[in-house]
């Protein structure tokens, strides 16, 4: 029998789910069946999709908590995989430069030149797991193992949003200027948040990403 | 319209929040104290979720352009309108040009400006609650500097000289303690607090942790002995909301609150119940805070009080107002 999920109380009014084991897209694609279902209970005001975790926020306090819980776990257990068909983004990025300054750790992380590091991020389709830590943010999964870099000591102070970055074994586009500990190897002129459109995110969960060069400069 | 005379850094435009969006990566942001906005709305007849000015810094200084009926909850403080004593929590009516001043408070931190019929700042995504991380929100999606002027629907009430009991005066504290400036909050034990060795368990419950300067509407940083895990755990992003408590490497705790990253990735030791949120936005830089263990079902139960003292004031407020509504009839009845 798998391993069971793991459901706690954050609060009152919150509820997190975590699904077992390592992470894998096919518990992701579980994790947003859930959100769906999720999402039609009546006593559910909002959801946060994590990485391979739900949680979900409540209107008032859930008189049974334990109920919720169980329906959680039957949902888990029983509703197949949800194939998002989502939009693909062809992104062109302007690899290097100042824009792109930690491009020359990740190539001493991996032990890879600059043109292999390039070539190999831009050789990979990317999905959106999960967007969050900033307005629009995407965690991008599909990143190649070999240029997977941890996340840096000091974080820079002003990271331009639009920067192409890498976080340990995920990849994304900054959404905001400001301090950021992922490592730059490139920007683009893409804007991922707009509060004005609706919806104001770009991406949305399950959409997929492909990079190419627009410039390299090394 | 009002027109901002002085304030020093962070004094911005806050509702109770901007829910819906976290799923997109937007925190709800909202006034830090959401128990004073609401007293504040419901002494002036407001909407619940009407726009105020949350002051972090003081002093602030405003001048009325058109007669406007307004109060200022969440602390207390020196408050002056062109130079007479007021009192916080209290209903009063500015003349056009008059200038109300709010000084450095005696007690609480965060100070909220209501004005009858709120402030008209444009709704974004649902509210007009400044996203300072994401610029927009508020006022242009920043803080408030002298010079700005900000549209109102300037209604001045026709009954005023009535106020609200603060909510320390009403609401218990969580616990009668030996030093008077211990700020006693409840907290249920969260997702991770079994990782946790159990020394760090007792400790969380057991240490005045200090609120540090690194201390701010994202969330109020913790200094005290560092809570350790029993062994290190490497977490994936999930989901944050105001009040959870996380344990970064070095082992001292952060309460994430109103303007809170959307996820995080911290292990999570405890999360401060809903009914005590406002007594943490009321704590200053430098205060001690403890944490007692709670429940689920005391969790829950700590929001009666608060909503009872909510109901309680609605009643006297629309009583208050429809007695004076009818002595003043019966006095032009009289003259009549």
């Amino acid at each position: 029998m798998a391993a069971a999920p793991a459901i706690s109380m954050i609060g009152t009014r919150a509820m997190l789910f975590e699904a077992p084991g390592d992470f894998t897209m096919a518990h992701q694609r579980r994790v947003w069946a859930l959100m769906d279902a999720a999402q039609a209970r009546s006593d559910v005001c909002e959801l946060i999709p994590g990485v391979t975790n739900l949680m979900l926020i409540f209107s008032a306090p859930p008189e049974c908590p334990q109920a919720v819980a169980e329906w959680l776990c039957h949902a888990w257990n029983t509703l197949p995989e949800r194939h998002i068909e989502g939009h693909l983004f062809e992104i062109g990025v302007h690899y290097g430069g100042t824009l792109g300054e930690d491009l020359a750790a990740v190539c001493a992380h991996s032990g890879l030149p600059a043109q292999d590091v390039i070539s190999i991020h831009h050789g990979s389709e990317y999905t959106v797991c999960a967007i969050g830590s900033a307005p629009g943010f995407g965690y991008l999964h599909g990143l190649d193992p070999r240029i997977a870099t941890p996340r840096k000591t000091v974080p820079s102070l002003n990271m331009q949003a639009g920067t192409v970055i890498i976080g340990g074994m995920q990849a994304g586009i900054s959404a905001l200027t400001g301090p950021n500990g992922w490592n730059s190897i490139g920007f683009t002129d893409l804007r991922v948040f707009d509060p004005t459109k609706q919806p104001p995110a770009l991406f949305a969960v399950g959409d997929r990403i492909r990079f190419y060069p627009e410039s390299i400069e090394l | 319209m009002i027109t901002i005379l002085e304030t020093s850094a962070l004094n911005t435009v806050q509702d109770l929040g901007r829910p819906g969006y976290r799923n997109l990566g937007v925190g709800t942001s909202g006034v830090m104290d959401a128990l004073a906005l609401q007293v504040g709305n419901i002494l002036l007849g407001n909407q619940m979720d009407d726009a105020c000015i949350e002051l972090q810094t003081y002093p602030f200084v405003l001048r009325f352009e058109t007669a406007t009926t307004f109060t200022v909850t969440g602390i207390d403080a020196a408050i002056e309108l062109d130079g007479r004593t007021i009192l916080p929590w209290m209903i009063e009516t500015a003349a056009a040009g008059q200038v109300l001043r709010v000084g450095p408070p005696k007690a609480g931190a965060r100070g909220y400006i209501c004005l009858a019929g709120g402030i008209e700042v444009p709704v974004v995504l649902g509210s007009c609650s400044t996203q300072l991380r994401g610029s927009f929100g508020g006022l242009d999606g920043r803080p408030l500097e002298a010079g700005d002027t900000l549209e109102t629907i300037a209604t001045a009430l026709d009954v005023v000289g009535y106020g609200a009991l603060p909510p320390a005066a009403v609401l218990d504290a969580v616990a009668t303690a030996e030093d008077s400036k211990v700020i006693h909050l409840r907290a249920m034990p969260a997702t991770d607090y079994a990782l946790f060795t159990p020394e760090a368990q007792q400790r969380l419950w057991d240490t005045p942790w200090r609120i540090t300067p690194q201390s701010n509407r994202v969330g109020y940083r913790l200094s005290g002995a560092p809570l350790e895990l029993r062994h290190r755990v490497e977490l994936r992003s999930y989901g944050v909301i105001a009040g959870i408590v996380q344990v970064p490497p070095a082992g001292e705790p952060i309460v994430q609150l109103a303007d809170a990253n959307t996820v995080g990735g911290y292990p999570r030791i405890a999360t401060v119940i809903e009914a005590d949120l406002w007594r943490l936005a009321q704590a200053r830089i430098g205060t001690r805070i403890r944490l007692h263990e709670c429940s689920f079902a005391e969790g829950v139960a700590a929001m009666q009080p608060v909503n009872a003292y909510l109901d309680k004031l609605r009643m006297m407020v629309a009583h208050y107002r429809s007695s004076a509504h009818s002595r003043a009839g019966m006095k032009s009845g009289a003259k009549a």
